[in-house]
């Protein structure tokens, strides 16, 4: 029987990763730009983005305390890193197997950007 | 155009409509883009709120709803199962005003003009629009079961499809019925709203009566050959958890009832007796949609352009939710409503700021059901639209069940629902 380990956490927090991350939060609250409108591509990513929002919040803010996790503000490494391991099996889960291997590995970056970008709601 | 405009315009700045939450955002100008939505369910709601998000807040959009507060159908059979109340399932349309300044107006649409780009409500007021967004979910056929629509105004059958007053009623049917009684489901035949739905529903009142009323029995009858969605699972769930409490059986098509006698005919197999009936009519798109002229499938489900979802009867109207033909593989579920709304405030946005509708748009699913308390199966799709087809197919290798059902994806399920409602509303 396959099980999901547990919800999607964030990288172990050494030293090191834990510097990355401070890295990536603040890059993101410097990149996270208001919606820009009359912008297509701006808008066809944020609309591929939503697709993700049912489980994990409107533009990756999930509500907190609960079993599916906020993708706003994760480095976006870890975000591509564990999405493509849905897709191949390596990481087992319940649903993300099936969600990812309906999307190509471009548009799984470019959501891994998108969400990565969003600063997490305080 | 501009007087149109004025119209609506007039109606807003007259307060006569007591439109919250328009005056922090700037308010209105008489070159912004006017989008009227009917309905504020998962399709309504969603469709409104992102609007407002991918437009910047340089659309102004209205959405008319009876309800004054967002009653959830997923999750509501645990309202019925006695595992959850209707506060849990219940959520205000204040934060679709305050946090992204739709305006929300509690009334219904009567009537709709398409060529004139007017709708007018049941308080009397005309609104002009530039795009109009329909979300009318279902309505019933309730001449398809003979007796049923009595039955169901004197509050003898229930089909509780719509969550709300009725969710309660039915609960206290199953409260009020004696230990050793039988409660029958009798679904329809595809397509209806929630394909899961009705066996989630005939799983959670049997884990009720397994605790509360343990000599009592659910009988599923179902129209359709067989279990409409993750049949295994389910089959598997009522086998090792039930017993003998759950029965299933299908190709059983109703076409009468008798409340008097809690009696059920169906179209060939014998009559069949309950306590407690819960008959889901057959169902329609709204019936807005259905005298707008836009039930063009069968005078039952609107077609759209599955582009934008624009009505294939009327141009600048959309349809999104349960009420369109949809296309294969794709359930009428609160999740692909959320999923249209979606695709359509994009391309609304797109038309409208003048700029390439997305060729390519996407929609997910993911529905989620209870078999007991604390254990769920889920079914799963990813559909991509094929420009060479005109419509959305489910993309290979992607999607699929729950290998097993599981108390993890009970915890992803609340999850779900508090995402899902937050995305819609908040």
């Amino acid at each position: 029987m396959i099980r999901s380990p547990d919800p999607l956490t964030p990288p172990a927090s050494s030293g090191s990763g834990k510097l990355r991350w401070l890295v990536a939060l603040t890059a993101a609250a410097v990149l996270a730009a208001p919606a820009l409108a009359k912008d297509p591509q701006r808008l066809r990513t944020r609309a591929l983005a939503s697709a993700c929002a049912q489980c994990h919040g409107t533009e990756g803010q999930a509500v907190q305390g609960e079993a599916l996790i906020r993708l706003a503000g994760l480095p976006q490494d870890y975000i591509i890193g564990q999405l493509l391991a849905f897709r191949t099996g390596a990481r087992p889960a319940t649903i993300m197997h099936q969600i990812t291997r309906g999307y190509s590995q471009e548009q799984l970056e470019e959501l891994s950007k998108f969400f990565a970008a969003q600063k997490p709601a305080p | 155009m501009m007087q149109r405009r004025l119209i609506l315009q007039g109606l807003i700045s007259g307060g006569a409509l007591g439109l919250a939450g328009c005056a922090s955002l700037g308010g209105t100008s008489a070159n912004k883009a006017k989008v009227l939505v009917v309905g504020g369910g998962y399709g309504g709601a969603t469709v409104s709120k992102y609007i407002r998000l991918l437009s910047g807040h340089s659309i102004d959009v209205m959405m008319v709803e009876p309800n004054t507060a967002f009653v959830s159908c997923p999750v509501s059979n645990l309202v019925i199962g006695g595992q959850k109340t209707m506060a849990d399932i219940t959520n205000p349309y204040t934060g679709l005003s305050s946090k992204h300044g739709v305006r929300v107006v509690h009334d219904s649409v009567t009537a709709v003009d398409t060529a004139k780009k007017t709708a007018t409500l049941a308080g009397g007021s005309t609104v002009s629009w530039d795009k109009l967004v329909l979300a009318p979910g279902i309505d019933f056929m309730w001449d398809q079961i003979q007796g049923l629509r009595d039955a169901h105004a004197a509050g003898q059958i229930l089909h509780a499809w719509k969550a709300g007053p009725e969710t309660m009623a039915l609960r206290r049917q199953l409260e009020a019925m004696r230990d050793g009684g039988t409660y029958a489901i009798v679904i329809p035949e595809a397509p209806y709203r929630c394909p899961p739905g009705p066996y989630e529903r005939a799983s959670v009142i049997a884990a009720y009566f397994k605790k509360a009323k343990p000599k009592s029995k659910v009988l599923i009858l179902d129209g359709n050959p067989d279990v409409t969605s993750k049949g295994p699972l389910f089959k598997k769930a009522w086998k090792d958890l039930y017993g003998d409490r759950v029965e299933y059986r299908p190709q059983h098509k109703a076409v009468a009832v008798n409340a008097k006698s809690g009696t059920v005919e169906f179209e060939v197999q014998g009559d069949v007796k309950a306590d407690v009936l819960n008959v889901l009519p057959v169902m329609r798109a709204g019936a807005l949609a259905v005298q707008t002229g836009l039930a063009n499938a069968n005078n039952r489900w609107c077609h759209v352009n599955f582009l934008n979802f624009e009505s294939t009867a009327a141009k600048d109207v959309h349809v999104i939710g349960d009420a369109i033909q949809v296309a294969q593989g794709m359930p009428k579920s609160g999740h692909m409503a959320n999923s249209h709304a979606k695709v359509t405030a994009a391309a609304i946005v797109a038309e409208l700021q003048g700029i390439e509708v997305n060729p390519h748009p996407m929609v997910t699913n993911v529905c989620m059901s209870y078999v007991d308390d604390s254990h769920v199966i889920h079914v799963a799709s990813v559909h991509e639209f094929v420009p060479t087809q005109k419509t959305f197919r489910t993309i290979g290798g992607s999607g699929g069940v729950s290998d097993v059902r599981s108390d993890l994806e009970a915890r992803y399920a609340e999850a779900w629902a508090k995402n899902i409602w937050s995305d819609t509303l908040m």
